[in-house]
């Protein structure tokens, strides 16, 4: 991108991400609000804010860690134990490939739509709980804090609005756009890949991952990630996100398929006759998924957009927990 | 033409393109419908599958029978079958005679008659015969034979008259002696004369007759009794049952002719006559100009209106009323019975009746109007008004219009008037004399045994023989009239009653209150209520009964117009003579429609039983039929069709009333009793909060104050109308739709006409404006017309319309924002607070979740709690109070803030 289209780009751009901003954080907050608070504790003693148990001082306790008022009840000195509050990282990630941006029907919302917002109410409750969250493929490193959140939404639209314009998305689609017709050119060139394959990097060492996606794409990148990630000590979750239509396969007649970018294409004399392969070879692609991750000790659950996200969002909480 | 049994092909070389379906049967099957098209993420597990059954790109045999079917029809229509085609006929050689009635009868299917006419023209022409043609309606003249080129030219402009045949006799002397055929085209009715004009013919050569076979419907005059327009209706022939309906045609107020109402006739099976009465109120019956049978297009089928169906509304004002038995004696007791059955009488008091505005306001022996009632009749006489006044004992006793002219009497009164005939006087009776020419009443014949035995006398003033129009045979004026404005006032200076002559009792009277265009004619105007006018015609109808301006047309006497038929002279239309106007029309009150009778010998053409029958648009239907029927087997087959059902059902599911239901029930709910109202926020549980929160703060207005809502309703800002509510909550959620532009239009309108808004933002006001739901406050309000706010100063109204407050909490306790006060506002003197303001703040913006703090459940026990302990409770009452003061605010404006002024006030009233 040359300097003179940049500034307009990016105010159009900027504008384009600062709209539809507000919206996702609220619907992000408003679904996390939805979900309890937890216990976050390490369930023992050590640093923290919350008071865990008294316990008799033993010698080598710091004469300032003897919690006087306890100990003038008695004649033994007591020592105040706060609970053990750790801060875990979480990475996660968001597949922002052009397959995300299916949806069956107009009134449902795309995937990349309930994806990043499953992100984002996940990163919510978990930086309430006081952990750092953060986003795979260097868009965000983890941090704590009220403001990540703000600058997770940010990063997320940014990759799924901007991925037209971004160098990351070029550099995997495999060529440039000219600068001068570059607004033309986006609406006819799928320029986001059309299958996704999480980046592995920005993973911290015993942090958690959550990998969201449609797995539709080549399940190698996905294998690699995970090894990746297990090989730093990182354990996770996945989250398949899948639109009823590629659930039901609820087509007929002569049809052409091609994949959201068209560099895939199929076609058929009667779609109705693949059904039952269809969903053979999506049952099958499921256990192959579920394979990998009981193998790699993950978590992985199946989410149809057709459903409301608070249930999925507290299986992500609970599993997430327990991986924890 | 190529016949196969009954059925003919006016095209059958087309018919060779069936020859070509068995190349389109192959042509079909090797193209498979087309693709659709669809980006599908799941197409990386499609990859590698193969179809099962390699059959489906042809196409089902299903479809190609159907396009077969399709294709076959077209060519079947477009070579043009007919069934049943007639043959042609054969010719002789002898010259042709071509009669046409050429009556207004021949009007309802003139181009077919004509049309007849050239292929006979056309026959004999190429059979080398002479034509002639002749018109019935014409002038009686002797046909001239002459090449059918010649003649040719003439039928295509030939026109039918609009009224029958008359003169048959004069026809047969002037027809030739030489030998001819004759081809009669007629209008299927007997007209006089006509069997000896067959008769005629015959003897000279052979004669064929063309009738048509289609109904001929007519028209009669309508007549009006019993208070309804009666409509007679005639048919020709008598067939099964059927319905016509008439029209009644009339100027509407701006002038332009339309349809005033319509009618429907029956005529009963075998019947040829069908009546039914049309009750119209007067207002739209006295517009009426003509009635018209629908869908008939010539003159029989229409009728013009004249005066008859015109009915004036008369007033009658009577001055000694009210003596019981004496009917004969009552001064209007002869203008009700002459007029009651042909104007429409209004009675009343003066005042009264003015206001209804009638045409005619009769005053019998009225001497005084009072002051106000005068000026109203002035302005109603010279906007138009005919005022009729009679004398009588009253008038004759007052001293009105005695030394000066009254301006609603037409001349001058002599004290006292004068008495023939009676014991102590030397006169006898006084008879009319006859009216002089300029009276509206010259023409009518005097009856001898009129006589008048009393009367007012005028004042021989300079006009007062151009005011008079009628005397007694000394000269004596007898009937005034003065022209006032656009009106004119009459007097007539003998009584309405008998009491001073015998003039009421004459059929006189009643032809002389009809002159005076008081009374309506009789539907048939007889020759001597015409004689002596003379009569131009208005408007003229033509044989289709269209309305033509007449040309060059004489005047008609009145006595040649009354029951008079239409002929070449007198058209048939509206004549207008010097008061009223007369309809003559093709169709007379006593005209009878009856069928021509041909003798077995004549061969009646055009009525076969077998007509041609041109299939050519029912097959084109039938392929067109078929191709959308493939349009959808060809969707259903490539899987499109689902959605095109989806969308149909919903279309036809979707129920359009039930919204303007709802918002009358809606309507009904808010304004039966005054009620609090939440907008809707979408968010059910924000809602129930709102609805909760307004039920408890309800509950405590109900207890403390006089005011006492009921339930409180929510409000869809979209769909609801604002204008019933004093008061909206609004609680402000993160997520909330932006309302759109008519919603905004309502809520400033709310706004403006002195509504208030309460915004809740629930954040209690701590994030300086920057948590969501103020954001989105932020954007809501942006549109919204909304005064410079402030935060609430001390001594803000709100802090003692009801209970004294220094805070306003909710659930939380935070600032809340209220319309700024002027800047010129100042201290009052010896008041803790500036006179402020005059009007209501439109809003109240805050953040302390007052819903909460207010909301109760159905057994009355707050839902939420508030702070701790006792002090919570405190709050919570505080809250209460501050929602009371609220309301309070709303519902008394400023009066607590004039409340200030109650010391000056006081004070200037020296107390």
């Amino acid at each position: 991108m040359t300097s003179a289209a940049a500034p307009s780009s990016l105010r159009a751009r900027a504008a384009a991400l600062g709209a539809a901003l507000p919206p996702l954080l609220a619907a992000a907050d408003h679904l996390a609000a939805s979900v309890a608070f937890g216990e976050h504790g390490r369930r023992r003693a050590g640093q923290g804010d919350e008071f865990w148990q008294y316990r008799q001082a033993h010698s080598g306790d710091a004469a300032r860690a003897i919690d006087w008022r306890r100990s003038a009840l008695g004649d033994v000195q007591y020592v105040r134990e706060r609970e053990w509050q750790s801060a875990q990282s979480v990475s996660l990630w968001v597949d922002a490939s052009a397959s995300m941006s299916f949806t069956g029907d107009k009134s449902r919302p795309a995937k990349s739509d309930r994806a990043q917002l499953l992100a984002l109410a996940l990163a919510s409750l978990l930086l309430r709980g006081g952990e750092r969250v953060g986003l795979m493929g260097d868009l965000a490193p983890p941090r704590p804090g009220r403001a990540q959140l703000e600058r997770l939404a940010a990063a997320l639209l940014q990759n799924s609005i901007g991925d037209d314009r971004s160098g990351q998305a070029k550099r995997i689609a495999g060529y440039t756009l000219p600068p001068e017709t570059g607004e033309k050119r986006i609406e006819n060139y799928p320029s986001a890949p059309d299958y996704g394959r999480p980046e592995v990097t920005g993973i911290a060492p015993h942090g958690r991952v959550v990998l969201i996606s449609d797995f539709m794409g080549d399940l190698a990148g996905v294998e690699a990630a995970m090894a990746a990630a297990t090989d730093r000590g990182a354990r996770g979750v996945l989250l398949q996100v899948l639109d009823p239509a590629e659930e039901t396969f609820p087509f007929d007649g002569r049809t052409i398929f091609t994949s959201m970018g068209g560099s895939l294409r199929f076609e058929t004399l009667r779609a109705g006759d693949l059904r039952a392969r269809y969903r053979a070879r999506l049952a099958e692609r499921r256990d192959r998924l579920a394979q990998l991750a009981r193998a790699a000790g993950w978590h992985l659950a199946s989410h149809d957009t057709g459903q409301g996200a608070q249930p999925v969002l507290l299986w992500l909480y609970k599993a997430l927990e327990a991986a924890l | 033409m190529w016949m196969i049994g009954p059925l003919g092909f006016a095209a059958p070389l087309i018919l060779l393109a069936l020859v070509a379906l068995p190349v389109l049967w192959i042509l079909l099957r090797a193209v498979p419908p087309a693709p659709i098209l669809r980006r599908f993420p799941g197409v990386t597990l499609l990859l590698g599958l193969k179809d099962e059954d390699s059959e489906t790109d042809r196409t089902p045999w299903w479809l190609l029978l159907l396009r077969a079917a399709a294709l076959t029809a077209a060519i079947f229509g477009f070579a043009g079958p007919i069934l049943n085609p007639t043959p042609a006929d054969p010719g002789s050689d002898a010259p042709l005679l071509i009669v046409m009635d050429g009556s207004w009868a021949d009007a309802r299917d003139w181009p077919r008659r004509v049309e007849r006419a050239e292929m006979i023209a056309e026959n004999a022409g190429r059979a080398g015969r002479t034509l002639a043609l002749i018109r019935l309606t014409d002038a009686p003249q002797a046909p001239q034979f002459q090449a059918a080129d010649a003649l040719m030219p003439r039928l295509g402009g030939l026109q039918p008259q609009p009224f029958a045949p008359a003169d048959m006799a004069r026809w047969i002397a002037a027809l030739p002696s030489q030998a001819f055929d004759t081809y009669w085209i007629s209008d299927g009715l007997a007209h006089p004369g006509r069997a000896d004009l067959l008769a005629a013919l015959q003897t000279i050569g052979t004669v064929r007759v063309f009738e048509t076979p289609r109904p001929l419907l007519a028209l009669r005059p309508v007549t009006f009794q019993d208070g309804a327009v009666q409509l007679t209706a005639d048919r020709l022939p008598a067939g099964s049952q059927s319905e016509v309906e008439v029209s009644a045609r009339g100027l509407d107020p701006a002038g332009i002719e339309r349809e005033l109402a319509r009618a429907t006739l029956t005529f009963a099976t075998g019947q040829t006559t069908a009546e039914t009465a049309l009750n119209l109120p007067p207002e739209l019956r006295n517009r009426l100009t003509r009635f018209e049978i629908s869908g008939q297009r010539h003159a029989g089928a229409v009728t013009l209106t004249d005066d008859s169906l015109k009915r004036r509304k008369v007033a009658l004002i009577g001055g000694g009323a009210g003596r019981e038995g004496l009917l004969l004696l009552s001064p209007t007791h002869y203008l009700e019975q002459a007029l009651a059955p042909v104007a429409d009488l209004v009675t009343g008091n003066l005042a009264d009746v003015i206001t209804a505005n009638p045409d005619v306001i009769v005053l019998a022996d009225i001497a005084r109007v009072t002051g106000e009632e005068a000026n109203a009749l002035i302005k109603w006489v010279e906007k138009g008004g005919l005022l009729l006044r009679f004398a009588g004992p009253k008038l004759a006793a007052s001293d009105i219009a005695r030394s000066e002219e009254d301006p609603l009497l037409p001349v001058r009164l002599r004290e006292g008037g004068r008495e023939l005939g009676g014991a102590m006087s030397w006169g006898d009776p006084k008879t009319l004399a006859a009216f002089p020419e300029g009276s509206p009443f010259f023409g009518l014949p005097v009856p001898p045994e009129v006589s008048v035995k009393a009367q007012v006398l005028a004042q021989p003033d300079p006009d007062l023989a151009a005011r008079t129009i009628a005397t007694l045979e000394d000269g004596t004026p007898l009937v005034t009239r003065k022209v006032l404005g656009q009106g004119q006032v009459v007097l007539v200076h003998v009584t309405a009653n008998a009491e001073w002559s015998s003039l009421p009792l004459s059929g006189l009277f009643v032809q002389m209150l009809e002159r005076l265009a008081i009374s309506t004619r009789p539907a048939l105007p007889e020759a001597a209520d015409l004689k002596g006018q003379t009569f131009q015609a208005d408007t003229v109808l033509d044989a289709f009964g269209a309305v033509q301006a007449p040309q060059g047309l004489p005047g008609v006497k009145g006595e040649d117009l009354a029951g008079a038929a239409p002929g070449p002279d007198l058209p048939p239309g509206l004549y207008a003579g010097e008061d009223r106007r007369v309809a003559l029309n093709v169709i007379g009150a006593d005209t009878r429609l009856s069928p021509a009778e041909w003798p077995a010998s004549v061969p009646v053409e055009g009525a076969v039983a077998q007509a041609e029958m041109p299939l050519k648009g029912a097959a084109l239907a039938l392929a067109l039929c078929l191709l959308m029927v493939d349009v959808l087997a060809a969707l259903r087959l490539s899987g499109r069709l689902g959605a095109l059902t989806a969308a149909l059902s919903l279309l036809l599911l979707a129920p359009p009333q039930a919204q303007a239901q709802g918002a009358d029930a809606f309507a009904i709910e808010a304004t039966t009793e005054l009620r609090l109202a939440y907008v809707v926020t979408g968010d059910t549980k924000v809602d129930q909060l709102s609805k909760q929160g307004l039920d408890g703060l309800r509950q405590q207005l109900f207890a403390r104050t006089t005011i006492e809502p009921a339930e409180p309703m929510g409000v869809d800002l979209e769909a609801d109308e604002l204008a019933f509510f004093p008061f909206l909550y609004w609680p402000v959620t993160a997520d909330q739709p932006i309302p759109s532009v008519a919603a905004y239009g309502k809520l400033n309108q709310f706004l403006r006409t002195g509504g208030m808004i309460l915004f809740d933002t629930r954040d209690a006001g701590m994030a300086g404006g920057t948590s969501p739901e103020s954001r989105r406050l932020q954007l809501i309000a942006a549109a919204l017309d909304i005064p410079p706010l402030e935060q609430v100063p001390p001594d803000h109204v709100l802090t003692r319309t009801f209970y004294l407050l220094q805070d306003f909490p909710g659930r939380q306790n935070g600032p809340i924002w209220v319309e700024q006060a002027p800047p010129d506002a100042a201290q009052a003197d010896g008041m803790p607070f500036r006179s402020l303001n005059d009007g209501v703040t439109p809003v109240v913006i805050g953040g302390n979740d007052w819903a909460a703090a207010w909301a109760v459940d159905d057994r009355g026990v707050p839902v939420y709690p508030v702070g701790r302990g006792s002090t919570g409770e405190r709050q919570r009452e505080i809250a209460w109070r501050f929602g009371i003061n609220i309301i309070m605010h709303v519902f008394t404006g400023n009066y607590k803030s004039d409340q200030v002024h109650v010391p000056a006030l006081l004070e200037r009233l020296g107390q």
